[in-house]
């Protein structure tokens, strides 16, 4: 009855998507696309476990409505290897143990990403207020930060 | 739910006026989605104003500014002009919850929620800001500050929405400042806060000034009397004076802490936000004033 057909980009990908005029960006990618890397932690806004970019800006996509998406280029994080090349916030959260349950995970990556996309050179403060949307019940966020600091070190030098 | 596009600001007041039953405006959506999300009835339509091109746009005008009602705080945050003339009431707007929460909350969205609380309204009601108002027939601008009338109501009548906020142009030597008291360090809503904007002549004696102070009451609070107090001073008068003598009718900080009328809840007691809000209006007023370029 108040379902729409929504046309978007996902990940550079066109995507035709029937969804009901109530339902979040984050319930079309999880329930509708089967995008599932994209977590929900509070729906509400607090947490940005859902965070992704839209229109190349970072948003939690639990307080976009999926209708919205309809002619706009949506980022998740299945976007962010280049098939089984990890991108290098990706290599270095490894390294650097930076995860451990992995459900804030992917929205910390695509926050950090937005990041050193307009600042290539932050400060460990400068991180750690960036992600204070995205909240981490495991690490204790320290190696998180210097997970960030050290990719954005060798992006630099790269 | 109806989900509408409209394209220009009179379609989105027509569709609004003509709603059945509740409507909702779609900015932003930070408070939308939240209310949504926690079991608000979905409004039977919801008018998304960020296909009105007009509303997502900073513009100048008459040498002040006009943020259009879909403009996400951090796209203000990213306009330096903007920065440079109001660079408390960018502030405020950089405040408002995450990264995430700022690429989509609008300062208009802000205005209209209505929350005591909300960071970018004490800054803009200090700023002596403007609401575009746009009806299905007329256009009308008023002071901010009429616009809440208590949490969650405003004096919007049905069929008209926000379209911008004008931040008009500042005379040299003027500055302005918006802090607030959380009790973390990020991602809270204010227990108190205090937006002030003033104005100096060449010898850096105040000569304008407004002070607003938020979440101490219903609604936003603009304290005359305290603009008074700082007006022909050079503050640090004004504040060594009641540090000496504690004068509180003298004592701009007492001023504002007595135009306080807090209630006690989670974010603190009545007590402590009187006397943290006046703390706050004294120090927001001791960066106006460096930022209005006095010593």
């Amino acid at each position: 009855m108040s379902s729409v057909a929504v046309s978007t980009t996902v990940n550079g990908d066109a995507v035709e998507v029937l969804c009901d005029t109530d339902e979040t960006l984050l319930d079309v990618l999880r329930d509708r696309l089967d995008m599932t890397g994209t977590k929900e932690g509070c729906g509400t806004g607090d947490c940005g476990a859902c965070s992704v970019m839209l229109d190349g800006r970072l948003v939690c996509s639990c307080l976009v409505l999926g209708v919205e998406a309809e002619g706009r280029e949506v980022e998740t994080i299945e976007g962010m290897a280049e098939g089984e090349k990890l991108h290098p916030l990706q290599q270095k959260f490894l390294e650097h143990a930076a995860l451990q349950c992995g459900v804030c995970t992917p929205g910390f990556l695509v926050a950090a990403k937005a990041l050193l996309e307009v600042n290539d050179d932050p400060s460990e403060s400068e991180v750690r207020y960036w992600l204070a949307g995205n909240l981490c019940r495991c690490t204790g966020y320290d190696k998180i930060v210097r997970a960030v600091l050290d990719t954005a070190k060798d992006m630099r030098s790269a | 739910m109806r989900y509408e596009t409209p394209e220009t600001a009179k379609a989105a007041a027509k569709l609004l006026l003509g709603a059945k039953g509740p409507a909702k405006i779609l900015a932003g959506g930070t408070d939308l989605l939240v209310q949504l999300r926690s079991g608000m009835k979905p409004p039977g339509l919801v008018v998304d104003i960020k296909h009105i091109p007009a509303m997502c746009a900073i513009k100048k005008e008459r040498g002040g500014f006009r943020i259009g009602a879909a403009v996400p705080s951090a796209e203000m945050g990213e306009h330096a002009g903007l920065g440079k003339a109001w660079p408390g009431v960018v502030e405020a707007a950089g405040l408002i919850g995450s990264t995430q929460v700022q690429g989509r909350a609008t300062v208009a969205g802000n205005l209209c929620n209505a929350s005591p609380a909300a960071d970018s309204v004490p800054a803009m009601v200090a700023a002596g800001a403007v609401a575009r108002i746009v009806g299905p027939r007329k256009r009308r601008d008023i002071p901010v500050e009429k616009i809440a009338t208590g949490p969650g109501k405003t004096s919007l009548k049905k069929g008209e929405l926000v379209e911008s906020i004008f931040l008009p142009k500042r005379p040299p030597r003027s500055g302005d400042a918006y802090l607030r008291f959380i009790p973390r360090t990020e991602m809270d809503i204010a227990a108190a806060s205090a937006g002030v904007s003033l104005t100096l002549d060449r010898k850096g004696v105040c000569i304008d000034a407004r002070v607003a102070l938020g979440a101490v009451g219903p609604r936003v609070i603009l304290v005359k009397r305290a603009a008074k107090a700082l007006i022909g001073t050079r503050l640090e008068d004004v504040m060594g004076v009641l540090a000496e003598f504690g004068d509180a009718l003298s004592d701009y900080q007492n001023i504002c802490a007595a135009a306080a009328r807090p209630i006690d809840d989670k974010r603190g007691t009545k007590e402590f936000r009187t006397h943290v809000v006046g703390v706050l209006a004294r120090r927001a007023a001791l960066i106006a004033y460096q930022r209005a370029g006095g010593k």
